[in-house]
């Protein structure tokens, strides 16, 4: 039986790259659980920025089918050697992405624009002293600042401006991140939100978002008698 | 490094108006045999600047695409054989981008594309 996610064993590895764990892992079972949602969406376009291992966009690719020849897959990371990790792990899958060394998506965003049908993003969430975010290497895995918030916010302008109008960004963030708040945030943006996946391990208290543009809302407001 | 994304990739160093196409420096490239999907071809279609896809391939030793393309096209068989081939089916490996304006060079190593920018170029 064809796995739907990448298998540990098959992933690769390397000192200064971030390997899958507890968030990681609620991503891809956020993904799976919306699985038969995903099928139904038929994307043309799915971006994972922060590619890391390559675990999540490797599941993604098996999930949706594995030869995927209607869907374009593109992953982005800040660190090489992650890039490079991810490329190894796709292909132990027989997957297949295209993959681009750079900051979020500098580079990308003009072409992209309006285009990317799914996002999935696992950020460097946890809260940081500011110098720590932002360094290259293994750090900018994890280091996000003030609340963990200050990649989290760099990204979603450029989600933003990157997501279809049937666009879905799944976004894994910390308590600490105040979810909340981004999903408000998103709200007056145009955006629906849903929390998709908690989960609580002994560290941490995750909080996977799903978010898509509410086109009712933005009705409304074009219709709104003044 | 396909050409999909090759025509995704504009320049992003601050001050740059004219940064797409970039130029491909070739050193080595690669044909990976791809499947075919129509429906896949069709919903690229609309988002391919054509001109840099035809030029693209050129530079990659690929000279059957037609010059200019509309929709209509796509009912071709052979238009479509074409398209996949250009768009999916030719890897960059190792060789560099180059932004049009300032002759930057970004590298192509092993497939993947390096953007990242020096901090005077951000």
């Amino acid at each position: 039986m064809l796995s739907r996610t990448a298998q540990i064993r098959l992933v690769s590895s390397h000192p200064e790259v971030y390997d899958p764990c507890d968030d990681s892992f609620a991503l891809v079972d956020a993904l799976l659980a919306d699985r038969a949602n995903l099928l139904e969406h038929r994307p043309s376009i799915c971006m994972e920025v922060g590619c890391g291992s390559g675990y999540v966009i490797t599941s993604l690719a098996l999930m949706l089918g594995k030869d995927s020849s209607g869907c374009y897959f593109i992953a982005t990371d800040i660190n090489p050697h992650a890039v490079g990790v991810t490329r190894k792990t796709m292909e132990a899958h027989g997957c297949h992405a295209d993959l681009v060394t750079t900051d979020i998506a500098s580079g990308l965003e003009k072409r992209l624009a309006g285009s990317v049908d799914v996002m999935v993003v696992n950020p460097p969430y946890v809260p940081t002293p500011e110098y720590e975010v932002g360094q290259f290497g293994i750090a900018s895995a994890w280091a996000g600042g003030e609340n963990g918030r200050s990649i989290i916010d760099k990204i979603l302008p450029v989600a933003d401006n990157l997501l279809s109008d049937k666009g879905w960004l799944y976004l894994v963030t910390l308590t600490a991140n105040n979810p909340s708040e981004i999903c408000l945030q998103m709200m007056k943006n145009g955006y629906a939100s849903r929390i998709v996946l908690q989960r609580s391990t002994e560290e941490e208290s995750l909080h996977i978002i799903k978010l898509w543009r509410n086109l009712d809302t933005q009705l409304e407001v074009y219709y709104s008698p003044r | 490094m396909r050409l999909l994304t090759h025509n995704m990739l504009s320049s992003n160093i601050k001050g740059v108006t004219n940064g797409f196409p970039l130029l491909i420096e070739v050193e080595k490239v690669v044909e990976k045999q791809v499947d075919f999907n129509e429906d896949f071809l069709r919903n690229m279609f609309p988002k391919i600047e054509w001109k840099a896809l035809v030029e693209a391939s050129r530079t990659m030793g690929y000279t059957e695409l037609p010059e200019n393309a509309e929709s209509s096209m796509l009912d071709s068989d052979e238009f479509l054989g074409k398209f996949h081939h250009a768009l999916v089916e030719l890897h960059l490996e190792e060789g560099a981008l180059v932004c049009p304006e300032t002759g930057r060079k970004f590298p192509v190593n092993k497939g993947i594309p390096n953007m990242l920018l020096h901090e005077d170029e951000v």
